[in-house]
């Protein structure tokens, strides 16, 4: 293992990161305020609780796998697609390095951007709400288990996008809806029979039930469903980062 | 004294089933400057990323310092920096970062006072802070060297180092090409520029079609071709060459105005002065002479043509 590059990629990743720091912060936490005045607020004040919880608190778990979902899907297809945008990926491919190198490297960084923001919409809601966290280590799981994934995720779509819009397009057309219709601001039980029914499709559900348990040890689905579909979902992304890997697709001739 | 690369029947086949590379065997030696020439499309780019595995290999096999490119990637590419012909810098880094970042991926330890060294060696150290968006195209390109040279590899790859180089920032770039050869590091760079290999290399290989039409030393190749042309015009019109002329190999102009007289620079004699005398006795007056020897790009077109 080439454990220096692996550092190299990580570490310039995190500078990038870093070096827009105010924005990096600024949009979460902006979103995550408007989410509470909105939803908590405004709903909130009609709904008052959703299975003993109020219904500030319940939407909180929704609203970091939200921010975990995009930051590292749109944290991972920008990190390796700037470097093909830009042609710096020649580097990549000339140095003693493998692809599961490179891979950790970008997959690495980009899920611990997603995991820092987490933490920043956790600290601003408790601005908003009471909260406690009955299984800080499950949800800890919960959060890297996704965080890697999306990543993965991300990684691969920035290897198949072949220009900006591509890159935008998946986590607006796919994974927006996927988690408003994943339970983030409601449980499913209160979506009318057929609803409910649709969303048991939809992996994202499992994931904030999962996570949401992890907060109240109230849930959609049981616990052990949640981590499964999320290792599936997590064996999925590799499997195709490894054919990827194998046939050279969109990266060699 | 093993040659520091070593080709040996390279082809390379794209899916489209374009021979970009057709049974290439090449050897390069340690510490020598070699130009390699060829017309656009002509493989050399395809060779470059063929050596440093940027693509699969259809046949044939490549060494870099003994290392095979495929069996032992590792090590035959720590070996190597490449240069490639478009500047490719992450514009919102600094060249400092840059640098460090190149020498990381390499697996090599940071070392600031090599890079320090190297920067300095490149006049941009006083630019280490400075964002590479900031730069100019002439220091942008000498960041790209810098980003190759930063893991102290042994063979330096140059991609068209001076396409799209003003005059004077050409000559720089040749100057700092020289001072790495001095240094000890191979150099391999490709041109399209004659003069620029003439210049610069210690060998020269053609390429044309995917195929090395010949490798030789540069002072040899331009020897070895170095046939020169004497023009001599004539005041008279000449209807045919006399007799007494007949053995030299002069060749008369259509309108008998112009006799070309063509000689090889490497034989004893030229037999210049005879064929005046000559020229002179059956009463021929010559009222100009023009000389002319084959320069590179001559030979280069002649080797080209030979093999459209």
């Amino acid at each position: 293992m080439n454990w220096l590059a692996i550092k190299s990629i990580y570490i310039s990743e995190m500078k990038r990161f870093f070096r827009t720091l105010s924005q990096s912060i600024l949009s979460p936490v902006l979103s995550t305020v408007l989410y509470f005045v909105v939803f908590g607020a405004a709903i909130g004040g009609r709904i008052q609780e959703v299975g003993g919880i109020s219904y500030g608190a319940f939407i909180v778990p929704g609203l970091i796998m939200l921010t975990v979902l995009q930051q590292s899907l749109s944290n991972a297809s920008f990190g390796i697609y700037f470097p093909k945008f830009t042609g710096t990926i020649f580097e990549l491919f000339t140095a003693p390095i493998s692809f599961v190198e490179i891979l950790i490297g970008y997959v690495g960084s980009a899920a611990s951007k997603a995991m820092i923001i987490a933490f920043v919409t956790l600290i601003t809601a408790t601005f908003f709400v009471d909260l406690q966290i009955a299984h800080p280590f499950w949800a800890l799981g919960f959060l890297v288990l996704t965080a890697v994934s999306f990543s993965l995720l991300g990684f691969i779509i920035g290897i198949w996008a072949s220009n900006f819009e591509q890159l935008q397009i998946i986590p607006l057309l796919v994974v927006t809806p996927l988690v408003f219709l994943g339970g983030a601001f409601y449980s499913a039980d209160m979506l009318p029979g057929f609803w409910e029914t649709v969303v048991k499709f939809n992996p994202v559900l499992y994931l904030i039930s999962g996570f949401r348990w992890a907060f109240f040890e109230v849930s959609d689905v049981p616990v052990g469903v949640s981590l499964a579909a999320i290792s599936i979902f997590l064996l999925l992304c590799i499997s195709a980062v490894a054919w990827i890997f194998k046939t050279g697709w969109r990266l060699k001739e | 004294m093993a040659p520091i690369i070593e080709i040996k029947n390279l082809t390379k086949t794209y899916g489209s089933g374009t021979h970009a590379l057709d049974h290439v065997n090449l050897n390069i030696e340690k510490g020598e400057i070699i130009a390699l020439l060829g017309p656009n499309g002509a493989g050399k780019t395809t060779l470059i990323s063929a050596i440093c595995g940027m693509i699969k290999i259809s046949s044939g096999t490549v060494t870099v310092g003994g290392f095979d490119v495929e069996k032992e990637p590792r090590k035959a590419r720590a070996q190597i920096g490449l240069v490639p012909q478009e500047i490719a810098l992450d514009i919102f880094e600094t060249v400092w970062n840059s640098v460090r970042l190149t020498r990381g991926l390499f697996g090599r330890k940071p070392d600031d006072a090599y890079l320090e060294e190297v920067l300095k060696s490149l006049s941009l150290w006083d630019k280490k802070d400075a964002k590479n968006m900031a730069l100019s195209g002439g220091m942008k390109r000498r960041v790209m060297i810098a980003k190759a040279l930063s893991h102290q590899p042994k063979v330096l790859f140059l991609d068209e180092p001076t396409a799209g180089v003003d005059v004077a920032l050409r000559r720089d770039m040749w100057d700092v090409v020289r001072k790495l050869r001095d240094s000890g590091v191979t150099i391999i760079l490709t041109t399209h520029y004659i003069e620029e290999a003439e210049e610069m290399a210690d060998r020269i290989g053609v390429i044309n079609g995917g195929k090395i039409l010949l490798v030789e030393n540069t002072a040899t190749l331009m020897q070895s071709f170095g046939r020169k042309t004497l023009k001599l015009s004539l005041v008279e019109p000449l209807a045919e060459l006399p007799a007494s002329l007949s053995d030299y190999d002069l060749q008369r102009s259509q309108d008998g105005l112009t006799l070309t007289y063509t000689y090889d620079t490497r034989a004893e004699r030229s037999g210049i002065t005879r064929m005046i005398a000559d020229l002179a006795a059956a009463s021929i007056s010559v009222r100009d002479l023009e000389s002319h020897q084959s320069s590179l790009e001559d030979v280069f077109l002649t080797l080209v043509e030979e093999t459209a």
